[in-house]
């Protein structure tokens, strides 16, 4: 088993701390896994990314030219993105930052309100947690549990307050993508 | 060692602190003068033991040889980063640099300026005698304006060639200098007063003072092309004018030094 | 020691703290300030050295320094600065004193860029410094070997009195990936018979890299090569992957080499014969077993981040037998698994011929792909 997933925005938009999490989730689960990020002055306010793959033996390329997952956080992303989703792939769409829909019909496209959704749960910031949520439901790497279990493990003890308004912010993203994909069957 | 004189007869001898290497030195250069203070204030510090001396690229490249401790040898201008390198690994140690003026203020003109900077504990003797020895004669940052040297035949043109660099006054403004002196080593009270001033730049180290130089204006009689004793002559008349002696930088713990 | 989430900077250092490390200097450069930031929080409240030097040609010569006394002291930098470094390397090499340097490669030359590159390889394992001095370089693919190949360069650098280059790119500093660091080691302060730490109830040492007559200089190059073959002998290190019945071999060492993992697994599964030999020291470089493979195989797929450059070393080992093809991305690209996939099927199903300079062929299909 080996699978990639891409994720993609504005730097502080928690893009690097998404694949995170996903990547403390995969090794707590006895995988490997490798987190790469872009990094150097495109961090700087510009677009980061971090590819994760997680897989059952000993990872070669850290990087995929055609991921089967991409988190788009935002408009740049999403242009860029959208036409290397493995056929078949998921994509999961910050709606609230992307005014287009995909052209592409060979893969699961998700809309996700992803801004207004991090409010309602209490903090903007929680968009990263949001989207993660999302991205699990369609693309079930790991369970939203395991995800939650990593989170809650590796995060400082000065944030584990924050605790409870994550994992809503989860919880949210899961739902509202679960429903989503309901509709599309 | 063989005893000619009689001990009650003996005012002059080889300081413990030096080899019985003969140096290699050109007849009636200073670097002897300077060496011979060094070595005596280690004696009467009790110090050679515990010292390590970094020897720089240049004319003085060999003085690993003359004293009797331990010694490394660094790359041109990299003497103060070195010395920065063993005294952060052996605080307890005594780390001196001997560099002369195109090492310290060409080259090593960074290092030299961080060392300060950074108040490293280290003992710097920079010896000042406005030219590079070792290739043989060419300009140093430290030529005097209208000073021909085999880079600046016509004399040193200010206009292309740039002013002179008093690095004591430089080195005088950073925080981190303990204690920052200029000497002169052409003749005998200047001399003394130049070894007062390496006592109490060995003392600032050992009190953990910070940084301390003690730059030396010394001769070049064979590239200068001028036999020693005008050499020395030439120092007072020529180089102590525009390198005014003095304590450019004696900070507050260092001012209480008896030496 | 439990596996933790390790991103292969962070991990360089933390490895060099507990190997024993009592000294660090440097000067920040991208894409290896992690190391220079861990070392600055960690080294103090060890109570160990940490200087962030004026500059990385100041930073080597602090190292220096350092290490005449014996301590275990270490540098490291990119590509940029690594060249800074490189006189002082030299001089290091020169006074026969172990160092450890390691290097996390961007795309050059000159300024270049911060992508992964594998650039400095001849200057690594070539080059550098002046003169003519043999040094151990190691490249690491992964965090965890990284980790492991940092540990290990205090210890031979110590054994063979030598400089340890760790090669690097962007790509392994900047990863995560589960890794388990050693235990803590205690600083341990040999008082080697050479360091320079101070003449006390002893004869006075001196260290340096001056040798004024040349038939002094010649042997103490003869003694730099006599333990170079000690080094040859002891330290040669790769790892292969699917070469016992392969027809055909990738060679790759860094990135380069678990990019080409991927590649080589999915031509696998298309039935292609294919295995990798990934050099772990790329000095000594495992000549023997390349030589062995050449015996034995159909051709060799090079593959490297940088215009062929351990290529030489790949056609020295195979003596002409086979063709030896080559595939590089040089400035800052890294390959992705596919590209190198389909060299291997163009390996495998093309007749090829043994060529002076697989490079040529390589920069006519390079033109032709970057249209």
């Amino acid at each position: 088993m080996q699978k990639e997933i891409l994720i993609a925005g504005f730097g502080g938009q928690g893009v690097l701390f998404a694949g995170q999490v996903l990547a403390y989730a995969a090794m707590d689960t006895g995988h490997e896994v490798t987190w790469i990020p872009s990094y150097g002055p495109e961090m700087r306010g510009g677009t980061a990314n971090c590819t994760v793959v997680i897989a059952d033996e000993e990872i070669g390329s850290p990087l995929v030219q055609y991921p089967p997952a991409v988190v788009a956080l935002n408009l740049p992303s999403f242009d860029k993105y959208e036409a290397l989703v493995q056929p078949g792939g998921v994509l999961v769409v910050n709606q609230s930052m992307v005014d287009r829909k995909a052209q592409r019909d060979d893969i699961t496209v998700l809309y996700i309100p992803g801004n207004e959704m991090a409010e309602a749960c209490g903090n903007r910031r929680l968009l990263n947690m949001v989207m993660t949520g999302a991205l699990l439901a369609a693309f079930p790497v790991m369970s939203l549990d395991e995800a939650k279990t990593a989170l809650k493990a590796h995060l400082p003890a000065k944030h584990q307050k924050l605790i409870p308004n994550n994992f809503a912010a989860m919880d949210k993203g899961y739902e509202t993508a679960k429903e989503q994909l309901g509709r599309n069957q | 060692m063989v005893t000619i004189v009689k001990p009650e007869n003996l005012v002059y001898s080889r300081p413990q602190a030096f080899t019985e290497f003969p140096t290699h030195y050109c007849p009636g250069c200073t670097h002897g003068v300077a060496h011979r203070l060094i070595a005596e204030v280690l004696d009467e510090m009790a110090l050679t033991e515990r010292t390590i001396g970094v020897a720089p690229v240049g004319c003085s490249v060999f003085a690993y040889n003359y004293f009797d401790c331990d010694f490394v040898e660094a790359a041109h201008g990299r003497a103060p980063a070195m010395a920065t390198g063993i005294k952060r690994v052996l605080p307890e140690r005594i780390v001196f640099t001997y560099q002369g003026d195109g090492d310290l203020a060409s080259i090593g003109m960074a290092e030299i300026m961080h060392a300060a900077a950074r108040g490293e504990n280290i003992t710097v003797v920079f010896i000042n005698n406005a030219i590079y020895g070792m290739t043989g004669g060419q300009m140093a940052p430290t030529t005097l304006p209208g000073m021909k040297t085999t880079s600046s035949p016509l004399g040193r043109d200010v206009e292309t060639q740039g002013f002179p660099i008093r690095m004591s006054e430089i080195l005088a403004n950073m925080d981190g200098a303990g204690y920052i002196v200029r000497r002169s080593l052409h003749d005998p009270k200047n001399i003394r007063m130049a070894k007062k001033a390496i006592r109490i730049a060995f003392e600032t180290q050992v009190r953990g003072l910070g940084f301390s130089m003690v730059e030396l204006l010394s001769t070049c009689p064979t590239n200068w092309g001028i036999s020693p004793l005008e050499s020395l002559t030439w120092v007072e008349e020529h180089m102590v004018p525009a390198y005014p002696l003095g304590d450019y930088k004696v900070a507050a713990g260092v001012a209480g030094i008896k030496a | 020691m439990p596996r933790e989430l390790l991103k292969g900077n962070v991990a360089m250092a933390e490895a060099a703290i507990r190997a024993g490390l009592e000294a660090y200097f440097g000067y920040p450069i991208t894409p290896q300030t992690e190391i220079l930031e861990h070392f600055s929080k960690r080294l103090p409240e060890l109570g160990r050295a940490f200087v962030q030097a004026e500059s990385e040609v100041a930073a080597i010569n602090m190292i220096y320094g350092a290490a005449c006394t014996g301590a275990r002291v270490m540098g490291s930098s990119s590509s940029p600065g690594v060249s800074l470094m490189m006189e002082g390397l030299s001089y290091i090499a020169g006074t026969e004193i172990p160092t450890v340097l390691i290097n996390v490669m961007r795309g050059g030359p000159g300024l270049g860029n911060i992508a992964p590159s594998q650039g400095d390889y001849f200057q690594a394992v070539y080059g550098g410094g002046h003169g003519d001095y043999p040094r151990i370089v190691l490249a690491p693919s992964t965090v965890q070997e990284a980790i492991d190949l940092t540990v290990l360069s205090f210890d031979l650098a110590e054994k063979y009195r030598t400089v340890v280059i760790l090669i690097a790119d962007g790509s392994i500093g900047q990863m995560m990936e589960p890794a388990e660091l050693p235990e803590m080691r205690p600083v341990n302060r040999v008082d080697w018979p050479w360091a320079t730490n101070g003449a006390i109830g002893r004869e006075r040492r001196i260290l340096s890299s001056i040798y004024i007559d040349p038939n002094e200089e010649e042997i103490t190059n003869l003694r730099l090569f006599e333990r170079w073959k000690e080094i040859q002998k002891n330290e040669v290190r790769y790892k292969e992957y699917y070469c016992d019945d392969a027809d055909f071999v990738v060679v790759g060492f860094g990135t380069a080499g678990r990019v080409a993992l991927s590649s080589v697994r999915a031509a696998r599964q298309q039935g292609i014969k294919v295995g990798l030999l990934r050099p772990v020291s790329l000095s000594p470089f495992p000549y023997q077993v390349l030589d062995e493979l050449s015996k034995r195989v159909q051709a060799f797929l090079v593959v490297e981040m940088n215009m062929g450059q351990m290529l030489n070393d790949v056609l020295m080992a195979t003596k002409g037998r086979v063709p030896v093809e080559f595939h590089g991305r040089p400035g800052g690209v890294v390959p992705f698994p596919d590209e190198i996939l389909a060299e291997i099927q163009r390996v495998a199903t093309t007749k090829l011929s043994v060529a002076p300079d697989p490079r040529h062929a390589w920069y006519d299909r390079m033109l032709a792909m970057t249209k």
